[in-house]
């Protein structure tokens, strides 16, 4: 607190040099992502380097490797690499909402309510795009039923935190009783996906969410990044600069449930990557505000390159990549929480 | 777009009722910010008077009557229209983590701008301006969290000038701040009020500052105004008596010659309760 202390002189004026460091930002983590995914297609009972791979995307392969890619591994990847992104957009959306770090889908009872509506299904006996189908219809019912409670002449983050966390407590216990009416064979599939897996992903995985993406990731990227970043300064000083904040915070809850509920039905649940993409991006940007570009880019980064961990880590046995999520999540969780600790902050 | 309606000033309300939920702060409040003036808005805690600001800023929306700006129902503007007319400080803003002094007065630039022309030289120009009215140019690359609370404020208010609203409403700007910072900010207020001719609305707590920088004084108590008019008029002991329940007397301030409210002393004989 003293004046001797250095100043960081970073931006002379407001604008266009921070945008770029982020565009920065977003470009790395894409270009990662992208190593990570040839990695991974690239690995496997049937090996390829990654010339070769590259050749077969573009469409230079032989029929065989043109299977093994198209077919069986690059809908794993592109799978890991959109539910990654759209839960990280997801997650920096929560959390410039609810103006709180720790205010993941996870937190809110969103995701939860993704598992109980693929737990019903799975108990009832329904095959696996009925269990998507499920995810997604339970994601949104329980968004709107939150938003409605949560809902008082306006939407109030502290309100949206209280009901969605009653929410989540409420639906943890359905799930647990689902978990236990299920049959053994039922409960241990029921298991994997609550878990989070991208094992055996198809093209008909992906499509949903590719179209959610395509159409919500412009809307709230481009139409919503700026005036979010006004309204973490306050509704009435929002207001006073021409923002529309109930309006956007309509649009944005909306899409981020979407994305969410859809990224469940695709990969299951996957833990943290909504909470720490976010905090990632805006430690490698150090730019004040929800960072939603860079966070979207860091998420697809951290699921690919959990996915591929997920695969190489234990030769000949692959885990579900929500483990590697929540460990690695955890761990840097933890260590930001001890780093904080450490510089007095906490 | 000044000077568009002939009759009234361009910012006034009528007839408001002014409730939160189903709290009735308000009823019947007729006001008007004369054209070109320093307003400021003074009351006792709990009287209304930041709903009302609030209310014409259009921040709360009015349960019954109408804030009319340039003639026209405030409702029923379009948001950026209104945000380019009429600037806002609340008394509660939060700066972001690690955002810069240059960062946070440049947000006061988006009401002009779009989607496909986000930051131009106009920009550039106008937060340099801002920052040199209030005299925080050399903090330019200084985070806002580093900054004291008088510094801070003038960035506030340095960001709602780069908004370049020819009307600037202001909620408390000087609370929170030491003696020598409030009258550091009320100059700053009073050479934008002078020097480029806007019109300004303060809501303030001190009676003096009041009285010594406003050109017309808005009075409340109770959800009404109790009265309005040049200070000179309007600051008598009986409407302090009245708006305050102060016994007062009324003397002119030896500096500037406009009132100075100095309190009544506590008379002795009174013994105190237990």
């Amino acid at each position: 607190m003293t004046a001797v202390r250095s100043m960081p002189v970073r931006r002379i004026a407001g604008g266009m040099p921070l945008r770029f460091r982020a565009v920065a930002v977003g470009a790395g983590c894409l270009l990662l992502a992208l190593v990570f995914g040839v990695l991974a297609v690239g690995g496997g009972d049937y090996p390829m380097s990654p010339s070769d791979v590259v050749r077969t995307v573009l469409g230079g392969g032989s029929p065989a490797e043109d299977f093994v890619v198209h077919e069986l591994r690059l809908p794993r990847v592109v799978t890991a690499l959109l539910v990654g992104a759209a839960l990280a957009l997801a997650g920096a959306v929560f959390q410039s909402l609810v103006r709180n770090p720790l205010g993941s889908p996870d937190l809110l009872g969103f995701t939860q309510g993704s598992s109980a509506g693929a737990l019903l299904v799975v108990v009832t006996g329904g095959g696996s795009a009925a269990l998507a189908g499920g995810a997604v219809l339970g994601g949104i019912v329980t968004g709107v039923v939150i938003y409605a409670l949560a809902w008082r002449g306006g939407l109030h983050s502290h309100r949206l935190v209280l009901v969605g966390i009653g929410a989540t407590a409420i639906l943890t216990g359905v799930n647990g009783y689902l978990l236990t009416r299920g049959r053994l064979m039922e409960a241990a599939r029921a298991m994997l996906w609550l878990t989070g897996s991208l094992d055996g992903r198809g093209w008909e995985d992906v499509l949903p969410l590719l179209a959610a993406m395509a159409v919500l990731a412009p809307v709230v990227l481009l139409g919503c990044a700026r005036p979010l970043a006004i309204t973490e300064m306050g509704d009435d000083l929002a207001r006073g600069l021409g923002v529309r904040v109930q309006g956007m915070r309509l649009v944005l809850l909306g899409a981020a449930v979407l994305l969410t509920s859809l990224a469940a039905a695709a990969a299951g649940p996957v833990s943290f990557v909504a909470l720490t993409a976010p905090h990632l991006a805006r430690r490698m940007t150090g730019a004040p505000g929800p960072n939603l570009l860079a966070a979207t880019c860091t998420g697809a980064a951290l699921l690919t390159g959990a996915d591929l961990a997920a695969q190489r880590l234990f030769a000949g046995h692959q885990l579900p990549v929500g483990v590697v999520t929540g460990v690695l999540g955890g761990g840097y969780l933890v260590w930001l929480l001890a780093a904080q600790r450490k510089a007095g902050r906490i | 777009m000044a000077g568009t309606h002939d009759d009234g000033p361009r910012l006034s309300g009528s007839a408001l009722t002014l409730s939160y939920d189903k709290r009735v702060v308000a009823e019947g409040l007729d006001v008007a910010i004369p054209d070109r003036s320093f307003t400021v808005i003074i009351g006792p805690n709990a009287c209304g008077k930041s709903t009302l600001l609030r209310a014409l800023a259009r921040t709360l929306r009015p349960a019954a009557g109408t804030v009319l700006l340039d003639g026209r129902d405030i409702t029923s503007l379009p948001a950026r229209k209104v945000a380019r007319t009429l600037g806002l400080l609340p008394q509660t803003s939060v700066a972001p983590d690690g955002i810069t002094v240059a960062e946070l007065v440049g947000r006061g630039r988006y009401p002009h701008q779009r989607l496909l022309r986000q930051w131009s030289a106009d920009d550039e120009r106008v937060v340099r301006e801002s920052m040199e009215a209030t005299g925080v140019a050399d903090l330019a690359g200084r985070l806002v969290d580093e900054l004291s609370g008088g510094q801070r404020q003038r960035v506030w208010i340095a960001m709602a000038l780069a908004q370049e609203t020819p009307l600037l409403l202001l909620d408390e700007p000087t609370t929170y701040l030491d003696i020598a910072h409030q009258i550091e900010v009320l100059d700053l207020c009073a050479r934008l009020h002078e020097e480029r001719g806007r019109t300004l609305v303060a809501v303030l707590h001190d009676l003096n500052h009041a009285a010594r920088y406003a050109t017309h004084l808005i009075a409340m108590r109770d959800g009404r105004v109790v009265a309005a008019g040049p200070p000179g008029e309007v600051m008598t002991a009986g409407l302090v008596e009245e708006v305050f329940r102060l016994p007062c007397r009324v003397i002119d301030d030896p500096e500037t010659g406009t009132p100075l409210v100095v309190p009544a002393a506590r008379r002795r004989t009174e013994p105190v309760t237990r």
